[in-house]
């Protein structure tokens, strides 16, 4: 088996007894993306040569036997994640030719634990979008289906862990773009709880809902990416100084006596049937390991998605008011004056997604507006974290389906922004009440598309999610599959 | 009809934090442009602010002193609007919930005191410049000051004439400047001002409608924006006009007041809840060490010298006007115990002396040692007061103590009796026309005696004895 195709925690092995190298490991993941990058595209830009130096040093490393968690282990970072030196674009053209001066917290931290950076993947124009089809570079392929989305906004760092083309990925999710990508490839993704992983250097969309987390081919590989990545960070004063256990212990811990939330308002009509089934066959799973399954409310969830679309927007409105053209990044030509300059640079360096977001949100904050709109989604908010306060009283963890549907057609949705905005139904809740959730393949559809059931916790309680996640993984009887590239 | 004017103020002042207020970079005025920068000052893409502590307790320090109530609690909120020197296109101010409110500040006029209410006090980061050149096609922008901490002071419209604004801008400034928070320099900016004015017929409740005021660098500019614009706006009343809500500029040349842009044109700066920083909580116990940590203030101290130094009210205020100066004149007054005594000599020559060479109270050649030690020997008649003068005029250049002055020139007062009536004898004599003028009843010529047995002795003598020998001789003769 090509040396690509293997889990960080397998790596970690063989790395360690010396049966392969990191550069070995880094060239075989080339030679993957080499034939099947055409297809799929998951990257943005590829760094193979600075990926084979990071590999020697990781060898050299290992070598001297001070090899830290991630040594030599092939990582692709979504571009939104500042990396010094090394452009990063989001996605837009008004980042087109950007490099930025410094390193992402997170991009350090995965440095000094080794990893092999092979690139930076393709995503939605300011994670803005769930498909992956914003982006100024390009579409990502379903690697299921090249005529599908990968789902978004991390499209590129699902589908290229999904394709064997990286170990890992880091993605972020503002509304479910970690959870919701991953689902659609059959890979396992996580977002953190608000303020368990450092977001400076991440370029924000939405302030008080984005997290990174990471995409990964199983979940003990989650828990790995989740010991190197979280932690307080004096740069961001938002980031929570609550101590990091070791996730890695959660992994074969059984679930038995469990009490696994079931949320009645997130299996109604509109929900593919293939999914339902997968999900009930999830929880049958669950209660042959001993948990218990009971139905929970959680009634505002009617109102999520309503209000993500007004406090992500208002929020994005501001964060993208920098573009201005004034200092870094694209400039149009030809601006007569100032007002001129900003309306050009921003009408053609912004994309049409973005530019309906920058002008929802500057509507709900507009004087006059802002109690009916941006005030009133914040009181909404308040209610429905209050659901989830009341519901982690009954039950250790929550189960949904991650997604309502499998991947659909590229193309599908792309001009009909709120069947769009609804393909985050079930995963906008946990970042508006700042709470952990993960995403594992439960099987896949008769057409075979994967699909993803979604774990949530309370705050910082992602050890449980590793726990059930990776005692089902374990445990569940669907075949694991690759795609046929 | 008789029209009263309602004037508020809004002062912004730079503190004196070393850093800026969310990044790591220097504050530090007049560096090569753009220097005093960093990826976070600079709004790039992805960084996030930290609070400078500095600053919050700096904030807490000046609505501790303008008896304010300090909040538990305070948010962060963004101002949203576009200009080439707001890099993040929002600034990071406070909004719906400030570090402190409901204060005041007294004032004095004349001897009649008044009381100017403080609505809020917040904090927020300061832009950057932009730099246009007629010449140039180009504007160009230095982010060195974006990013400097401010602090935003909002009186209630309080004030009744300028005077009164004036004063209380006064106040105000003299507090920043005695709690060592901010320099206080209006000129570089660091102390701005704008005015709320308004008019309305005397005795009505109601306030009229008010324009902002603007680019006011100088009390004298303030005073004179706010008389300008009291009379633009009288004018309009009284022919019957409406005034326009509008924010207005100062023209220092022209010397009148231009509309900027009117309430139509006022733009929506769409404020929100910062959401990459978390609340400001300050404990009891911090506020008390703060407090424990906050000087005597200005008006406090003047009403202190004037009790317990018995200075006159006027004498008080110059005294206490800077911190430095006040702190100069109570060492002498400890060292000498001469308070009254002390204080003239401290406004009188001392400050004539430090403003002629332009030095600061601590820059100076005299100690409150030095003049103390003067002061002692002009009480004890070791020297006139006139020889005084020449001994402090020479430890200023020379920076030697009196008593040594005194000893190497030779300026011990005579106050022997028979060596001074020896040498007014000799003065009598060589004086005989001026005798007979005397004689003959132009007693006026007195003084003209006593002038000469000074010079006689190049001033040591004792005035008081001169005068008594002058008087004996010449009623005797």
């Amino acid at each position: 088996m090509e040396s690509n195709r293997l889990t960080i925690h397998e790596l970690q092995e063989k790395l360690r007894d010396g049966s392969i190298t990191s550069v070995e490991v880094t060239e075989s993941v080339y030679r993957r993306i080499a034939s099947v990058e055409e297809k799929v595209h998951s990257y943005i830009t590829l760094m193979e040569e600075y990926a084979i130096g990071q590999a020697r040093e990781a060898d050299r490393r290992i070598k001297e036997g001070n090899a830290g968690e991630l040594t030599g282990i092939p990582i692709a970072l979504k571009d939104i994640l500042c990396t010094k030196g090394i452009r990063t674009t989001c996605g837009s053209r008004i980042l087109e030719n950007f490099i930025p001066p410094y390193d992402a917290t997170i991009v350090r931290k995965l440095k000094d634990a080794g990893a092999v950076f092979v690139g930076k993947t393709n995503m939605d124009e300011f994670a803005m979008g769930s498909s992956t089809e914003t982006s100024c570079f390009g579409i990502t392929k379903n690697p299921w289906d090249l005529e599908r989305i990968p789902g978004g906004s991390s499209g590129g760092s699902a589908a290229a862990v999904a394709a064997d083309e990286c170990m890992a990925s880091l993605g972020t999710d503002t509304g479910g773009s970690i959870r919701q990508p991953a689902a659609l490839c059959g890979v396992v993704g996580m977002k953190p709880t608000y303020g368990r992983v450092s977001r400076f250097g991440m370029v924000a969309f939405a302030s008080s809902l984005d997290q990174i987390g990471p995409i990964t081919k199983d979940v003990e590989d989650c828990a790995i990416m989740m010991n190197v990545i979280s932690g307080h960070d004096i740069n961001d004063s938002t980031s929570v100084a609550i101590e990091v256990p070791d996730y890695r212990k959660f992994i074969s811990r059984d679930i038995g006596g469990w009490k696994v939330g079931i949320p009645r308002e997130y299996f109604v009509e509109g929900i593919d049937p293939e999914i339902k089934a997968a999900a009930n066959e999830t929880i049958k799973t669950l209660e042959g390991l001993g948990a218990q399954c009971l139905e929970i409310s959680l009634p505002h969830t009617e109102y999520c998605v309503a209000v993500y679309y007004i406090i992500a927007p208002s929020e994005a409105s501001s964060n993208l008011a920098r573009y201005d053209g004034v200092r870094y990044g694209f400039r149009a030509p030809g601006g007569e004056d100032l007002l001129d300059m900003y309306k050009k640079t921003r009408s053609s360096g912004f994309g049409a997604e973005v530019k309906r977001r920058i002008m929802l949100g500057t509507y709900s904050l507009s004087s006059g507006y802002y109690d009916a709109y941006y005030k009133k989604a914040s009181q909404v908010r308040a209610l429905i974290r209050g659901d989830f306060d009341n519901a982690f009283k009954e039950c250790d963890v929550i189960l949904t389906p991650t997604t309502s549907t499998p991947a659909f057609r590229i193309g599908e949705k792309v001009n009909d922004p709120l069947q769009m905005y609804l393909s985050d139904i079930f995963t906008i809740s946990a970042n508006l009440a700042g709470i952990p959730g993960i995403s594992v393949p439960c099987g896949y559809t008769k057409g075979g598309l994967p699909m993803g059931i979604q774990f949530m916790a309370n705050h910082f309680e992602e050890g449980k999610l590793l726990q059930i996640a990776s005692s089902y993984e374990r445990n569940s009887t669907i075949e694991r599959r690759r795609p046929d590239l | 009809m008789e029209y009263e004017p309602v004037i508020g103020l809004e002062v912004h002042a730079q503190l004196l934090t070393n850093t800026k207020i969310f990044c790591g970079c220097s504050t530090r005025f007049g560096e090569e442009p753009n220097s005093n920068t960093c990826p976070i000052c600079l709004g790039m893409p992805g960084v996030l602010p930290v609070l400078n502590k500095k600053v919050v307790e700096y904030a807490i320090k000046m609505a501790i002193a303008t008896h304010c109530r300090v909040n538990k609690t305070s948010t962060w909120a963004r101002k949203n609007y576009f200009y080439p020197d707001l890099p993040k296109g929002y600034q990071i101010t406070q909004f719906a919930h400030p570090i402190a409110e409901a204060g005041y500040v007294d004032i004095e006029i004349d001897g009649t005191k008044k009381r100017i209410g403080i609505t809020r006090i917040h904090m927020e980061e300061d832009a950057g410049k932009s730099i246009h050149d007629d010449l140039s096609p180009f504007s160009y922008v230095d982010l060195n000051r974006a990013g400097v901490p401010l602090i935003e002071i909002v009186s209630e419209p309080d004030m009744r004439n300028t005077d009164e604004a004036v004063h209380y801008l006064r106040r105000v400034h003299e507090i920043l400047v005695y709690l060592e928070i901010c320099d206080g320099n209006m000129e570089e900016g660091s102390f701005r001002c704008d005015a709320n004015i308004s008019l309305r017929p005397k005795g009505e409740k109601e306030f009229g409608i008010r324009a902002e005021l603007k680019n006011m660098n100088s009390f004298h500019n303030v005073q004179h924006a706010l008389e300008y614009e009291i009379q633009r706006q009288r004018a309009i009343l009284e022919g019957g006009g409406r005034v326009v809500q509008e924010t207005r500029l100062w023209d220092v040349p022209q010397g009148v007041t231009h509309s900027m842009r009117g309430k139509e044109e006022a733009r929506d700066y769409r404020y929100f809840p910062e959401p990459d920083l978390v609340p400001v909580v300050i404990s009891d116990e911090w506020k008390e060490n703060i407090k424990n940590t906050i000087p005597e203030l200005p008006m406090e101290k003047r009403e202190r010298f004037i009790s317990e130094y018995g200075v006159p009210s006027y004498d008080a205020g110059v005294l206490t006007a800077d911190r430095d100066l006040a702190d100069y004149y109570e060492e002498t007054v400890r060292l000498c115990g001469k308070p009254k005594i002390a204080s003239n000599w401290v406004m009188g020559d001392f400050l004539a002396y430090l403003n002629e060479e332009k030095l600061e109270v601590t820059e100076s050649p005299v100690t409150p040692r030095t003049l103390a030690e003067l002061i002692e020997i002009i009480e004890d008649g070791t020297i006139s007061g006139k020889i005084a003068k020449e001994v402090f005029e020479d430890m200023w250049k020379s920076e030697k103590d009196p008593r040594e002055i005194v000893e190497e020139k030779g300026l011990v007062q005579i106050t022997d009796t028979a060596e001074l009536e020896k040498i007014v004898e000799e003065v009598l004599a060589a004086s005989q026309k001026q005798l007979e003028q005397y004689k003959s009843g132009k007693t006026q010529l007195f003084g003209f005696f006593v002038g000469q047995t000074m010079k006689a002795t190049r001033g040591k003598a004792n005035p008081q004895i001169v005068n008594e020998l002058i008087k004996k001789k010449l009623s005797s003769l």
